[in-house]
Parts: C-alpha cells; structure tokens; sequence
C-alpha cells in the first residue's frame, strides 16, 4: 500500500512539472475515470472483455489440462508429441491471432479461439509436467480398490496437480488478459482493446490510462479474491491437523 | 477358495518365480516367508492383479482387500473419505460414509475420520489402511509386511488387533513377511520362497496352535519350514 502510495506521488510529481498532454496527472485522469463510468462505456467495455478472458481462460484449461494428463501418463503418446507441443508454444499469438481471424471470420468465437489457442499450450506443458511427477503408488492402490476412472482424475491425479493448476491459472490470467487486448484491438468492436485503439487514433491518452489502471486492478482483485483463497483451499490438507 | 498358479514370472531377462501354486481356504491365514528379494511381493502383486504380465493364472471370487507397506493413503482426503474411497459410488453417499465409519470403529479410531493423514501417526495409519481393506467387505485380505517400520510394541498391538478381525470375518488372508516369527504368531500356514526363480521351497499347515505357544511347538514348526526333519 505504501509502495503504490510512493508511485502515485511520484506520478503526480512528474506530471506537474512535465505539464505535458502526453504524461496526464493523476487527478485528470481520476476525472476521466468519472466520466468513463458515467458514461456506462467503462463498464460495458471491460465486462466484455473480462468475459471473454473467462471463456478463452475456461476453453484453454480444460482443454490444455486434458492433453497435459494425457502426455504426462503416456510414454510413447508424450515422444511423439513434443515436437508439436514445442512447435505450438513457439507460435507468435500474433500469428495464432490474424490466422483466426482469417480462417474462422471477423466474429466473437474467431477472438476467443485465438486466445486459448496462444494458452494452450503453456497449460499443456505445466500439467504435463505435474502428470509426470503423479505418484505410481497411488495409482496402484486405487487399481486394487478399482476405482473408475473418474474417481482415480477426481481424487488420485487431479488433488496431485493442483499445485501446477494453480501456477498455470495464475501465470495464465496474465497472460491471457494481454492477448484479450490485442485480439481486440485488431479485430473486435468492444472491449479494453477496442477502446484503447479508439483512444489512441483520437489521442486521448488520458483515457488510455484510466482504461488500463482499471483493467489492470480488476484482474489484480480476481488473483487476490479467486485465486488466491482457492489456492489456499486446496492445499489446506498440508497445513490442517 | 482362492487359487493360484504361476507357472512363470520374469523380469525381462531375469526369472523371478517359477511353478508356485497353491489354493487357499476359505478363512486359511497364509504367510509367505524368504528373503528380501525372494520374490514375495511380487507374488502378492500378481494376486492383487496389479501385473498381469506372466504365465499361470488367478482365481479369486469376490472383493480383494490389500494393506501395502506404507499406508498410501490420500493425504488430500479426510480419513473417513479415504475408507469410503475404496467403495464404489461416491466417497461421499451417506451409505458409504456410514460402512467406512463402522470400518473405522473395528479398527478403534471411531471419531478420527474428520482429520486428515497428515495428523495420524504410523500405527494410526496403519490401521486406516486396514479399516479401508476391511470396507469392501474382502474375501481375501493381502497384506505386504504391514508392520513394518512400526516401534515392537505398536507393531505387537497391532498385530493382536488383525488377528482378532481375522478370526471374525473369517476372511482369507496372505500376508507377506521375512519375520518368521511374526508369520507364526499370525497365520495357520507358512510357505516358504527361495531360490533364484524362486520356487516353493517349503509349505507347512500347523492349524491351531497349542495354549500358550510353547517352545516344543515353535520349535518342531520351525524344523519343517526350513526342511530339516
């Protein structure tokens, strides 16, 4: 709080003795906040884009967890596939982003595609790595037991992965965010992206600002009030007697 | 009755078990006895059915119970949970809930279910482990040197407490040891591994013992496992 406090100050300092319209003070751009929130498009714009980071974030972790598990508990699947998996983290989201759209159309599920194509394989990687690290003895009890094979995901592997489902939610709302707002920018019209494109044709830096700080402390609130608490609930078994 | 027959069991180059068969009655108590690396958990694996990987055949109506040599239980679940586990259906059915309670009393931790592992000690989770082979209400109970790395006197209370749940559920039972004198205490029926494939090297049925365990007993039992009479 006192670091964030320090930065503000140093901000508003700057910009008062800059008095540049390139550098906007911190009250200015408290104003525009007012206005942006007024106006309703604030709102609008950022809950569009904080949905479609959700389905990009939901489509990616289903989809990258389910082929993580599978490469780290099959040998023979897992050599034959690394050099894709190499191949596809190594994709600019760029590219990924303009091919979408190319291919599936100028339209919601083209941008949302796009996303969790970039994340997918990050995903895939980390859980793969925590598949990898499953301990065998578990398994072999729950085959004696004969759990199905829901129940050996459910309470064998997935409670082993959850550290490396929580990394890979973490680091993956960062980066999804980011590339929400390029897909936007290129080809959507709403969103965070779409208004910092406008405001940047119109030179509204000012704007800009407010659009950024406030995405920018929306996602910071979901780390801090759904991540985090979740992270904690999971691993509770450590620290509970 | 439990039947097995293992004609042949290899580790790639390596033979490990040849020609072992032997059935198993309906309530019997079997140690299988040998040295480390003589070949008894493999054995116990092909039973459980967790390799399937050699030549022979198992035959074994109805649920398999199994305590394995830690008591690789679910640290993320509660200790209740991990009895019900072994049930099918949900952990989480109030029917399955009740048995693994019922489980948990037979083995003396009634009221321990809400706490997790992590908070039991060694003799405590043994005895989760053994409550989750008796839930499913086994016909036939494999236990690999369960009480090892456990302090004598845990170990020996322990031991008394399986003894007792045998003799009720009148259960089979292989239990894999290299303590012979743990194989005695607990089981109507020794057989001994050795050799390189090991092979049935001895097969003793003493039944009852006489009150008391006296020395004459132990002794002559002993004289026929390692085959001097």
């Amino acid at each position: 709080m006192l670091s964030l406090t320090v930065l503000v100050i140093g901000w508003a300092v700057i910009a008062a003795l800059l008095q540049s319209r390139y550098l906007p003070s911190p009250a200015e751009v408290a104003r525009l906040f007012v206005v942006e929130l007024m106006s309703g498009d604030l709102l609008r714009n950022v809950g569009i884009t904080l949905a479609r980071v959700a389905a990009a974030a939901v489509i990616a972790f289903v989809t990258g967890t389910a082929i993580g598990i599978f490469l780290g508990r099959h040998r023979d699947a897992d050599r034959f596939f690394d050099g894709w998996l190499i191949f596809f983290l190594n994709v600019p989201a760029l590219i990924t982003i303009v091919l979408c759209y190319l291919w599936i159309g100028l339209n919601e599920a083209a941008a949302i595609t796009a996303v969790a194509l970039n994340k997918i394989p990050n995903v895939a990687v980390t859980l793969r790595e925590g598949a990898r690290a499953v301990d065998p003895h578990y398994d072999e009890m729950a085959r004696v037991f004969r759990f199905d094979r829901l129940k050996i995901l459910r309470h064998v592997v997935l409670p082993q992965l959850e550290p490396y489902l929580a990394a890979a939610a973490r680091s993956g709302l960062a980066l999804i965010w980011k590339i929400v707002l390029v897909v936007e920018l290129i080809g959507r019209s709403s969103g965070v992206g779409f208004a910092i494109e406008l405001n940047f044709q119109n030179f509204e830096i000012g704007t800009i600002f407010v659009y950024a700080l406030t995405f920018m402390a929306v996602i910071q609130a979901i780390d801090l009030l759904v991540l985090q608490p979740w992270e904690r609930h999971a691993t509770r078994w450590r620290l509970e007697a | 009755m439990v039947r097995i027959s293992v004609a042949a069991k290899d580790f790639g180059d390596r033979q490990v078990l040849r020609a072992i068969d032997f059935t198993l009655g309906d309530g019997e108590v079997l140690a299988i006895v040998g040295r480390s690396g003589a070949g008894k958990t493999t054995l116990l694996r092909l039973i459980a059915g967790l390799d399937r990987a050699f030549s022979g055949g198992i035959d074994v109506e109805g649920p398999i119970g199994m305590v394995f040599q830690e008591p690789r239980l679910l640290p993320w679940r509660r200790t209740i949970e991990n009895v019900a586990l072994a049930l099918p259906g949900s952990p989480r059915q109030p029917e399955n809930l009740r048995r693994a309670a019922d489980a948990l009393a037979q083995v003396g931790l009634a009221g321990e279910g809400d706490t997790f592992p992590r908070a039991l000690s060694g003799g405590m989770a043994r005895r989760v482990a053994l409550a989750r082979a008796l839930v499913v209400g086994p016909r036939l109970m494999l236990l690999d040197e369960p009480f090892a790395s456990l302090d004598a006197a845990t170990a020996d209370q322990l031991r008394q407490m399986v003894a007792e749940i045998w003799r009720q559920h009148r259960v089979s039972v292989v239990l894999v040891t290299h303590d012979v004198r743990e194989a005695m205490t607990l089981a109507d029926r020794i057989i001994r591994l050795e050799g390189q494939p090991a092979t049935i090297a001895a097969d003793v049925t003493f039944g009852t013992p006489p009150d008391g365990r006296n020395e004459l007993w132990r002794r002559e039992t002993l004289s026929r496992l390692v085959g001097t009479s």
